[in-house]
């Protein structure tokens, strides 16, 4: 075989590779660029005046409280709603994979919420939970427990956690689903044979063999924990109360649009992106090695 | 067809369409909004009557989000040097737009090139007061004002045994407890947390925000409400929130719905709340002046308003400042304002505008639209209560509200809470003066 007959030269190869490189140079290097510029100065909203400071606005980053408290409600609020979306997303879709009745339905229902804005989503759950509002709010009330996202910063976490992990299930359902059918039936049924109960079979043969899977959501949950989830803490916290539900990147969001605070916002961004790529790349280094292709 | 012949029969549409349209002698004036609803309807009116009034203006509103979304949508389009005509800008947003020297034109400054009759003095001082510069010069032109009131349940009131409604600060706290063993979730709760609690409180028992006027005389302002009284108010409330006798409803006006369902018997929103209490409340309601301490001398001074004024953008052309100008003076014509005030619900803007409202006996019929005008116009306002100016105020807010959730969950007592929301503040402040262009 010899591939260099199709492509005579390299010209017509970085011709056709040249689309997707644009595509990332305009959409992501250079955005990226200009937000590390951007960290360096200081502006007013207006761009009317701007003064060059070098590292200050990272300095000032660093000695805000509120910068740490940010960081670590961004792991807390990422560690839950990771595990707990991609737990239910595993149950249901090893319900959802058995032979049963109607199971087109049940899958078809449970792609829904994957179909509703986050926003949407945080309005919906801001129904049941927003006390003197919602039903489940008054449920909780009546029975003794003081349910109060308002003012109460556990209760608000537990809240966005809620709406976000509904919202990201769907997702893992349907990559869940595809994996369980993409392994071989022969396997499970040597298996049982064997003599392995469900529970035993779940674990020693599909959960390793949905690891690739498992892999790639844990990679694209961290990423929607940490960025995605932007518009459900507006909807429905506000980052509040006391900044107890304000991610790194609700921070971002927030310094950079309510406080017109360009450059602080753009230094916040650019330790995010730092933080996402090492995460990542420990993900990519190690995690990845303990996963059956 | 060809080419060439397609491209004769464009140029023939294109000449065509220029010369059939009248649009090339009517100069389009961009107005950005923040209006939804029925007050989105009285935006849309305006500008049909004022573009129906004259052919050589047209003014073009557009919605654009909330109050914080559109002065983003504003600063991203001077960026793009795309900046509308006129944008409708929040109280809050006052300083960020004044510190923008060159991108934005004065409206005193617009009037008085544009030769259009304009006397600041017809204008409620209470009202242009908060935009304008210290020496009096209105920068931007007020829209929709209201100020904060106590609106009262007067079934739940006369259900716990009270005779009247509240009109200090003990009398709320005890009005509260009483209303609170009716309804176990709230005794009496409010919306615009900073707003009523440290804006308007401040205002009202005559107490500065902060120096320089409360920042009206320069950006080297710095805040300094961590007083004995500020903090006095925040303990109180610290305690009642322990049972509940006050219930925090939150930083914006989403818990106004606990009102008008009857679950809070007092709750301290903005007068513009009015509409929506009218179509709602299942229940004798009115509304009062916002309490006060007796022990503060000179107490109640007066209230300050929220709401939004509109800002006439820099770099626009001749034509365009000509139709501004005339916009304004129509906005400013006495009916207007008057037919303005009766169906929105906003505070009229020009003294001869508020005494026919009160001549046609409007009030007497109405009388809690008229409830923030005397609070506005209780007493000749002070250095302390004209209005505020902070840089940065809109990420502020949430600053103080952050501090203020604190103290009322516990974590910090009152005093400390007030501490960091000033100390915090301050930092902002120093940002602030830092880039505003001088």
């Amino acid at each position: 075989m010899e591939n260099r007959a199709i492509f005579s030269g390299k010209a017509l190869a970085c011709l056709l590779v040249l689309p997707q490189l644009a595509i990332s140079l305009i959409f992501f290097y250079w955005p990226a660029a200009q937000a590390v510029w951007q960290s360096f100065l200081v502006q007013d909203a207006f761009g009317l005046s701007t003064e060059f400071v070098w590292f200050e606005n990272y300095v000032n980053l660093l000695q805000t409280p509120e910068y740490y408290q940010a960081i670590g409600t961004t792991f807390v609020f990422s560690l839950l709603v990771v595990f707990f979306s991609l737990a239910i997303g595993l149950l249901l879709a090893v319900m959802a994979n058995q032979n049963i009745r109607g199971v087109q339905i049940y899958r078809t229902f449970l792609i829904i919420p994957y179909a509703v804005a986050p926003a949407v989503a945080s309005v919906l759950f801001i129904f049941m939970f927003q006390p003197g509002l919602g039903m489940i709010a008054r449920a909780l009330q009546r029975n003794g427990i003081d349910w109060n996202p308002v003012l109460n910063g556990t209760h608000a976490m537990i809240l966005i956690v809620i709406v976000s992990v509904w919202n990201q299930i769907s997702y893992n359902f349907l990559f869940f689903l595809a994996g369980l059918q993409s392994i071989p039936k022969s396997v499970i049924e040597a298996a049982a044979i064997d003599g392995a109960r469900p529970m035993r079979r779940f674990w020693t043969i599909i959960f390793p063999l949905l690891s690739p899977t498992t892999f790639f959501l844990i990679v694209v949950n961290i990423t929607y924990a940490f960025f995605n989830t932007l518009g459900i803490i507006d909807t429905a916290t506000e980052g509040g109360p006391n900044g107890s539900t304000a991610t790194l990147v609700y921070k971002v969001f927030l310094d950079g649009k309510a406080g017109s605070d360009l450059g602080g916002s753009a230094a916040q961004s650019v330790i995010l992106m730092i933080i996402v790529v090492l995460l990542t790349a420990i993900q990519f280094r190690y995690v990845e090695k303990k996963v059956h292709y | 067809m060809t080419f060439r012949h397609f491209g004769t029969a464009a140029a023939t549409a294109v000449t065509l369409a220029f010369a059939a349209s009248p649009a090339s002698a009517v100069t389009e004036i961009q107005w950005w909004h923040a209006m939804t609803g029925p007050n989105n309807d009285v935006v849309v009116k305006l500008a049909n009557d004022f573009n129906a009034s004259q052919s050589d203006y047209k003014i073009v509103p557009s919605f654009k989000g909330s109050y914080a979304d559109t002065l983003n949508a504003g600063i991203a389009a001077f960026r793009a040097g795309n900046a509308p005509g006129i944008m409708q800008v929040f109280e809050v947003g006052t300083a960020t737009m004044m510190a923008a020297k060159g991108a934005i034109k004065p409206v005193f400054e617009l009037m008085k090139e544009q030769g259009e009759s304009f006397d600041p003095k017809s204008y409620l001082p209470a009202i242009t007061g908060y935009y304008s510069t210290a020496k009096g010069d209105m920068l931007s032109f007020p829209f929709n004002s209201s100020s904060m009131v106590m609106w009262v349940n007067l079934d739940a009131l006369k259900k716990a045994g009270i005779d009247a409604p509240p009109k200090t600060w003990p009398e709320v706290f005890a009005d509260a407890k009483k209303l609170h063993a009716n309804s176990p979730t709230c005794g009496f709760s409010s919306s615009w947390v900073t707003w009523g609690f440290i804006e308007q409180f401040s205002a009202w028992h005559n107490q500065p925000i902060g120096t320089k006027a409360n920042g009206l005389d320069g950006f080297d302002t710095v805040l300094e409400f961590n007083t004995p009284l500020e903090t006095k108010l925040l303990e109180n409330l610290v305690e009642l929130q322990k049972d509940k006798s006050y219930d925090y409803s939150g930083r914006t006006n989403t818990g106004e719905g606990r009102f008008t369902s009857g679950e809070c018997g007092l709750y301290m929103t903005s007068s513009a709340f009015y509409p929506n209490v009218k179509a709602n409340a299942k229940f004798n309601y009115t509304a009062v002046p916002m309490p006060y301490f007796p022990d503060v001398k000179g107490a109640p001074q007066n209230s300050i308003i929220g709401g939004a004024s509109l800002w006439v953008m820099g770099g626009k052309s001749k034509e365009e400042y000509k139709g501004i100008a005339k916009f304004f003076t129509f906005l400013s014509d006495t009916d207007r304002q008057v037919h303005l005030h009766e169906v929105s619900g906003y505070l009229p803007i020009t003294k001869a505008a508020y005494e026919k409202t009160k001549a046609s006996g409007f009030y007497e019929k109405n009388p809690i639209l008229e409830v923030p005008l005397k609070e506005l116009t209780n007493k000749e306002p002070t250095e302390n209560s004209r209005g505020l100016r902070f840089g940065g105020m809109v990420q502020m807010r949430d600053v103080w509200s952050e501090e203020i959730e604190a103290a009322l969950a516990g974590k910090k007592s009152a005093k400390e809470a007030l501490d960091t929301a000033v100390s915090r503040g301050n930092q902002m402040l120093r940002q602030f003066e830092r880039t505003a262009s001088k």
